[in-house]
């Protein structure tokens, strides 16, 4: 998180041969990029999935010897309650969605303020994402919740602003500080002879940024902006503490209709599966562009 | 079991060693007498580096003897310490600790493992420092220094332990040609002011400048041995021959 | 310290103004507020201090020889690497938590052996260890043992060359992902809100509730958090500084 410029460097990096091995670099990488997500990279593969799918199956299973023959088969009440899982999954998607679209879009202006030459503008945006980004993202989400009304009245039109917006804008929070530093982050590490060279050739400054500097960023870009909404995803979650209807607080409701304690780790291994089925490809895609991009690590 | 100056200070009689299938070292012999200097030559993979690593203890032995001052290395009831202590070791990769200074580097042994008195180590560290003409770099860290800089504070690390035997294994190969020199320069300093000294090197040249005595291994045996001048002028063994006009 | 001319001033704040600032003039919301706050830093030293310790006990196990244990510590790893830390903290509380057995207590009630905050201490614990034992493992792995050969050589024996050499420099290649992790895991600590765990912002929300002044407790929480958080950010990085070893990274 230094505010210092100029292309991060290696740990093995000055001297002719590497005192540390790989393995320090690639942590070095890693930290480096958590910095910039403000949480850890999620790293989903296949295998996670059969693991999900065998706990609901066991834990199925399971519920089922210990609830006896009698009571409705634990994959039924799933398949019976499917629409109303899948509708709470449909806000997770459409809040996380949402979140990211606006966290991008006020998140890389912050970050381009971030590289302004202008030192308040510099300082401001500084000071807005560092402030976005240390807050807990219950917290965010909190006070949009309580803080912002119910319905907004715009020239005499009244907009509703339903619960899971308001939690939109609370989950989008993070998300515009945390895209701020990605922004930041790969304009840094541009090298400054691109800088110099494009200017020599009488480039101004906003032609330098938008057609030499942020073409060449968006490969650096692109993986940790995945991974973030990646982050987000999983993070919608927590809309179910205040009370959104989303996945976790239907299959809460769910539980309680049913009132049978060994549903509990099934009905939440599907929850999980879902989340699963959803990232998994995103993991995958994102995975494949780090490696097309050849980011260094 | 007294030893004498007059005996050699470092003996080998048929070493052997296996790394799994594959024999390193098949049997051996060299003596170097107190003050000598030897260079190792010989193709890579010859058991060079193998060979003084076994000096130094840091590879165990499958057969064979090795002595160092008439103490025998691969005794299991040996002092490792006590050996480390009259055998210093260079590295080709100088392994400098990079999260101490130069000087700290230099230092940390002989304080925390002799437990010698740290302002005397002190003193003598910028001793050192000076001798490998590193004057002022001594708050310098590993990372802050060339590659020849920092093999040359690798070199004064091992002086601090005032060994009487230096080891040092390919310590150019893997700097520039232009710092290549002002290691060699340190290195036959050391070996005019009488340090034993036995190198593992492809520098020719510089072998044969500062040796006393050439051995050329191949594939595990020292295949032919003499002074510089003998031979590089006039080796006997095809293998060596062959060597040299690749090198030469 | 005398402090009653604050809570004089927020009295005054409030009834002039109606900005209403009970957590500062009203002794009961302050104990609550301060109880709180005091409940977040008990919280998270205490999963700061055992994640660290699952992540050193992690590290070791995977170096073990043994196929099984390594991979069942991998098995937790990609488990709380992979799942949102609320489904586990839930996971915790009421999966394996109406698993445990109860006792009587002397009013004659059933309570059970761990209360929520222990609970929350297991969750996140064992949440933010996962990463440690990944971090902690990847420091070992990049010394490299020509290291540990150059320690030996100068007189070092094993636990000599790992004492002073392989893990000082195994620590500073950590630090700044531990650094991330611990840093992420007080941000964290929020979600023991979902099981009533009586910190910061589950106090906050009683005394918005009792009091009704949701934006002025709100706005303290939030700031309260960002400060919090900020200093350790900001002395973490500090220490990271203090540990750099010139010439490598940045």
């Amino acid at each position: 998180m230094s505010r210092r410029g100029g292309p991060p460097r290696d740990l093995a990096g000055e001297t002719d041969l590497p005192v540390l091995l790989p393995a320090a670099a690639a942590l070095q990488h890693r930290a480096r990029r958590e910095r910039e997500l403000g949480a850890a990279l999620p790293r989903l593969t296949w295998r996670h999935g059969l693991v999900l799918l065998l706990g609901l199956l066991v834990s199925a299973g399971l519920a089922q010897a210990q609830a006896g023959a009698a009571k409705e088969p634990v994959l039924e009440v799933i398949v019976r309650w499917l629409p109303v899982l899948l509708e709470g999954f449909l806000f997770n998607i459409v809040i996380s969605v949402l979140a990211m679209a606006f966290g991008t879009l006020v998140g890389t202006w912050l970050g381009l303020m971030q590289i302004s030459l202008l030192l308040p503008v510099r300082a401001g945006s500084w000071v807005v994402t560092q402030f976005f980004r240390n807050a807990p993202w219950l917290v965010l989400l909190f006070y949009c919740m309580f803080l912002l009304p119910f319905e907004l009245r715009i020239l005499g039109l009244t907009v509703p602003f339903p619960d899971w917006l308001k939690a939109t804008i609370g989950l989008s929070l993070p998300v515009v500080a945390n895209v701020s530093e990605i922004v930041r982050g790969a304009v840094n590490s541009i090298p400054s002879g691109q800088w110099e060279a494009s200017e020599s050739l009488a480039f101004n400054r906003r032609q330098v940024l938008w057609m030499i500097i942020l073409p060449q960023c968006v490969k650096r870009m692109l993986p940790p902006w995945m991974n973030l909404y990646a982050i987000l995803t999983m993070a919608t979650v927590l809309a179910s503490v205040v009370g959104v209807s989303e996945m976790m607080t239907q299959a809460g409701r769910v539980l309680a209709a049913e009132n049978r304690p060994e549903l509990l780790i099934p009905i939440y291994s599907f929850v999980l599966l879902c989340f699963f089925l959803y990232c998994y490809p995103i993991a995958r895609w994102t995975v494949a562009l780090e490696r097309r991009f050849q980011v260094r690590l | 079991m007294a030893w004498n100056a007059e005996q050699p200070i470092v003996s080998c009689k048929d070493v052997h060693k296996s790394f799994g299938a594959i024999e390193v070292l098949k049997g051996v012999t060299l003596d170097v007498a107190k003050g000598e200097t030897i260079c190792v030559i010989g193709p890579s993979g010859s058991g060079k580096s193998t060979l003084l690593r076994c000096i130094n203890a840091l590879v165990p032995i499958d057969s064979g003897s090795i002595t160092v001052e008439g103490q025998e290395v691969h005794d299991p009831k040996l002092d490792k310490l006590a050996l480390r202590r009259k055998v210093g070791m260079v590295f080709q990769q100088y392994n400098l600790f990079p999260h101490k200074s130069a000087l700290q580097n230099v230092m940390m042994a002989p304080v925390t493992v002799l437990k010698q008195d740290r302002a005397e180590v002190e003193q003598r560290a910028y001793r050192l420092m000076k001798k490998v003409r590193l004057e002022g770099k001594e708050l310098a860290y590993p990372g802050e220094l060339s590659g020849g800089q920092q093999q040359r504070v690798a070199i004064a690390r091992a002086l601090a332990m005032n060994p009487d035997v230096m080891l040092f294994d390919e310590v150019t190969a893997a700097l520039d040609p232009e710092t290549v020199k002002e290691v060699l320069v340190t290195i036959r300093e050391l070996a005019e002011e009488g340090m034993t000294c036995i190198l593992v090197t492809h520098e020719m040249g510089f072998a044969r400048e500062v040796a006393d005595q050439i051995y050329f291994t191949d594939r595990g045996v020292i295949v032919e041995q003499g002074p510089p001048a003998d031979f590089f002028a006039s080796a006997k063994d095809p293998r060596t021959r062959e060597f040299l006009s690749q090198i030469l | 310290m005398d402090w009653s001319w604050a809570f004089e001033w927020a009295r005054t704040l409030s009834e002039q103004s109606g900005v209403n600032l009970t957590f500062v003039y009203d002794s009961y919301d302050r104990d609550r507020l301060a109880r709180g706050f005091l409940n977040t830093v008990y919280l998270s030293l205490v999963c700061l201090f055992l994640s660290v310790v699952i992540g050193v006990l992690g590290a070791w196990l995977q170096g073990s020889k043994l196929v099984w244990t390594r991979r069942i510590v991998q098995g937790y790893i990609q488990f709380f690497r992979n799942t949102p830390p609320l489904v586990q903290l839930y996971f915790f509380y009421f999966a394996i938590g109406s698993l445990m057995p109860t006792y009587e207590n002397r009013f004659g009630f059933q309570e059970p052996m761990l209360d929520n905050f222990a609970w929350a201490v297991i969750s996140l614990s064992f949440f933010a260890g996962a990463f440690n034992v990944e971090i902690f493992r990847s420091g070992i792995e990049a010394v490299p043992a020509a290291t540990v050969e150059a320690a030996e050589s100068l007189g070092y024996n094993r636990l000599q060359a790992y004492r002073y050499i392989v893990l000082p420099l195994a620590f500073r290649v950590c630090l700044p992902a531990l650094n991330n992790n611990l840093v992420n895991l007080v941000k964290t600590t929020t979600l023991a809100y979902a099981i009533a765990v009586p910190e910061m912002l589950y106090m906050a929300n009683q005394i918005w509730s009792d009091s009704v002044n949701v934006p002025e407790t709100m706005t303290f929480l939030l700031f309260a958090y960002v400060f919090l958080v900020g200093l350790l950010v900001w002395a973490m990085h500090a220490w990271e500084r203090s540990m750099r070893m010139p010439g490598y990274g940045r």
